[in-house]
């Protein structure tokens, strides 16, 4: 693991950025760049990250940065590779490089999953960081392939007959991973140094590879903005956010959690969930916590764990 | 040296690419377009081009990789077609938005519903306004001409800006014709290799993409609106060096037989080669008809149009795509527009013909010089639009 002392001073991701005060996003951009091994290319898909930290003419970012669209990063990020590995052939190109996409989970799990499945097929060598604040934020909150169950959000509002989103998380890692990529992992950015060395790893890789880190959203989870920290580690100290990685295959738990705190810890900090507090949704909360136990089984079980 | 070889218009289309020393070709399946990715990728299995082709999962994806491509500094070849051009439709904004100087052969296809396969131009009439330089080829020849110098067009640094050559599909995408092609090295020499205003270097770290609002953005429309005013200096530039290489004249507009007509056919693409068949066959019985054909689609070349119906009474403009309930269809009004500015009175009728592929004859065409003699002769026009050969 790596230590505070080991991590570059250098700030590549500069303050002065849009991004809420406590957004997951920001940190987690800011950890990676301190994670580089060399010169970095960025690729942002549309979404907070993008929008709040490249409001022209001013940028927080100290490395070349591209974003084109919203559903695209990884065939961007294809682009680049293959552009980067055509000049060296013709002597036009001639240092090594790291590539990094970030997106969102709307711009990953719904409308960029295409782009992405294509680019894991391919066999481009970069790393993929979806940063999951479970909802499309950018656009005012709405509902995605990756909102949890019973969440509040302006698609799936807190309604008298439906209290929330009905349907549940995707396994975005299963479906990389179904890839038979090198390597693929959860993340979350209260367990920094855990992270920083997944980043590290997936640039080590050749070829591609994917992390998906946990990520808090003061405005879209409705929560205090200096609670971000607690409640990303309130999400794996509750077993919703299950930390592990895969290996060529091989699944590994990270971070054990012997005596899981109870889900409502995790939900009673976040407003999106506040409505499944009322009596007649009390149910629901049993059904999220049971999601959790079952989701928690079959990761430990595929950690060899259980 | 040149010699001449046999070629389909996609092969032709390919064959440029790989001589014009591509770095990046990503691309995805659509026929009539599909023989241009399938040849360059024979080119790149066999071992005969330095270029990386991404064979991506959608047009989407093709036309997003090549953007990243290009922004770090690659030339970019790729190639589609009807559907693919409509699902790349948002990435054609941003690859010109972006300055991007991709080159893309559009082997132009009808859009669906109802699905079909055969040529018009619908597809690239519905991304006319997204920024890209429009070219369309009247043959296999010519999109190997175009395609070359394409490259040179779109890179110049007045310019940066994609460039689609068009090419009719079935009609020259899968038509063997005879194509005079130049040695590899005379291509190699004349496009050399891309030299990049900018590119997301690490050396030099650039924000590419940024958000743009009320501020800025209408001021970097505003700059590829420029970029295409000074595309025009830089075509004749290109085209007039590739004539002293290959002694082949290109321009933004192709004339035949206007100079002492009273009438015209303009048009696009292959269209033109079969009025100008006709034609040569009604002058040659007296009738003072000719054939206006621009190479050169967007940017709309205005003043060597005006310049090539100066002495016309009649012009009949057909279309090969609908522009569902407008005026004319999209070329007629670009002509009405452009005559109307000029206080022109020549009299145009529109001709809507050939969708979703449907045959247009030597007697279609020659029906048209009729009706655009009568028109010359009377000064009036009877019907503005007409829609040839098709079952009312
Ligand atoms: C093709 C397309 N559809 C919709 C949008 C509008 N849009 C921009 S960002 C966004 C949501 C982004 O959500 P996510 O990827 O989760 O990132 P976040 O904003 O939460 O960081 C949407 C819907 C778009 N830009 N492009």
């Amino acid at each position: 693991m790596v230590t505070l002392k080991e991590l570059t001073v250098e700030e590549l991701f500069t303050s002065g950025h849009r991004l809420c005060a406590g957004c997951g996003a920001g940190i987690i951009a800011r950890m990676t760049l301190k994670a580089l091994r060399r010169p970095t290319i960025i690729v942002n898909a549309t979404g907070c990250l993008e929008v709040a930290s490249t409001i022209y003419p001013y940028t927080s970012w100290r490395t070349p940065w591209v974003h084109v669209a919203f559903e695209n990063a990884a065939a961007v990020a294809s682009g680049i590779e293959a552009a980067i590995k055509a000049l060296k052939k013709r002597g036009a190109w001639n240092k090594e490089v790291d590539i990094i996409a970030f997106a969102g989970d709307g711009g990953t799990f719904d409308i960029g999953i295409q782009a992405l499945s294509g680019a894991l097929e391919r066999g481009h060598d970069f790393l993929y960081i979806c940063y999951d604040n479970e909802a499309y934020m950018n656009t005012g909150i709405q509902r995605s392939g990756a909102t949890p169950h019973g969440a509040a959000t302006t698609t799936s509002p807190a309604g008298t007959k439906i209290p929330g989103k009905p349907e549940f998380k995707k396994d975005f890692i299963g479906i990389c991973a179904a890839h038979g990529i090198e390597y693929a992992a959860t993340a979350s950015p209260a367990y920094w140094n855990d992270y920083i060395r997944k980043v590290q790893r997936g640039l080590a890789v050749e070829g591609p590879a994917v992390i998906h880190v946990f990520s808090p959203c003061p405005l879209g989870m409705r929560h205090d903005s200096d609670k971000s920290i607690e409640i990303a580690r309130l999400a794996v100290q509750t077993r919703y956010w299950p930390v592990y990685e895969v290996e060529n295959g091989k699944y590994k738990l990270n971070i054990k959690v012997p005596r899981p705190k109870p889900i409502e810890e995790f939900l009673k900090l976040q407003g999106r969930f506040r409505h499944l507090f009322k009596p007649q949704f009390q149910h629901e909360i049993k059904r999220i916590q049971e999601w959790v136990d079952e989701n928690w089984k079959r990761i430990t079980e595929l950690c060899g764990e259980a | 040296m040149s010699r001449v070889i046999g070629l389909t218009g996609d092969e032709a289309a390919a064959y440029a690419a790989k001589q014009s020393n591509v770095d990046v070709v990503a691309a995805y399946p659509i026929t009539p377009q599909t023989i241009i990715v399938e040849t360059f990728s024979e080119y790149v299995f066999n071992g005969e081009v330095h270029a990386e082709f991404i064979c991506v999962e959608s047009e989407h994806s093709a036309m997003s990789a090549c953007i990243g491509a290009s922004l770090a500094g690659a030339r970019v070849f790729t190639a589609t077609a009807s559907q693919g051009l409509a699902l790349m439709h948002e990435m054609l904004y941003i690859a010109s938005g972006l300055r991007c100087p991709i080159v893309m052969a559009v082997a132009n296809r009808a859009l669906s519903a109802p699905i079909n396969i055969h040529g018009d131009h619908s597809d690239m009439m519905g991304s006319r306004d997204s920024g890209w330089i429009q070219i369309y080829a009247e043959n296999a020849q010519e999109a190997y001409d175009w395609i070359i110098q394409a490259f040179r067009i779109a890179e110049d640094h007045d310019v940066l800006l994609p460039v689609t050559v068009n090419l009719d599909g079935f009609i020259l995408s899968h038509s063997l014709e005879g194509v005079e092609v130049q040695d590899d090295e005379e291509v190699s020499r004349f496009v050399s290799t891309r030299k990049p205003l900018f590119r997301v270097d690490p050396d030099r770290p650039i924000t590419v993409g940024a958000l743009c609002l009320t501020d800025y953005y209408f001021e970097v429309k505003r700059q590829q609106v420029e970029a295409f005013d000074k595309a025009f200096q830089v075509i004749e530039k290109v085209n007039k060096e590739y004539y002293e290489l290959t002694g082949r004249e290109y321009g933004t507009v192709d004339v035949y037989g206007v100079e002492d007509s009273e009438a015209a056919i303009l048009c696009l693409g292959s269209t033109a080669g079969t009025a100008k068949a006709v034609a040569k066959n009604l002058r040659s019985k007296g009738r003072k008809v000719g054939v206006i054909k621009p190479w050169v689609y967007r940017p709309f070349p205005s003043e060597d149009l005006l310049e090539a119906v100066k002495g016309l009474k009649a012009l009949a403009v057909l279309d090969r795509a609908c522009s569902f309930g407008a005026p004319y269809g999209a070329l007629c009004s670009d002509i009405a527009s452009i005559l109307y500015r000029n206080g022109s009175d020549l009299k145009i009728f529109n001709g809507i013909y050939g969708l979703g592929g449907r045959d247009i004859t030597p007697s279609d065409i020659k029906v048209i010089f009729d009706e655009a003699l009568e028109v010359a002769r009377t000064g009036t026009v009877k019907e503005p639009i007409k829609f040839v050969g098709v079952r009312e």
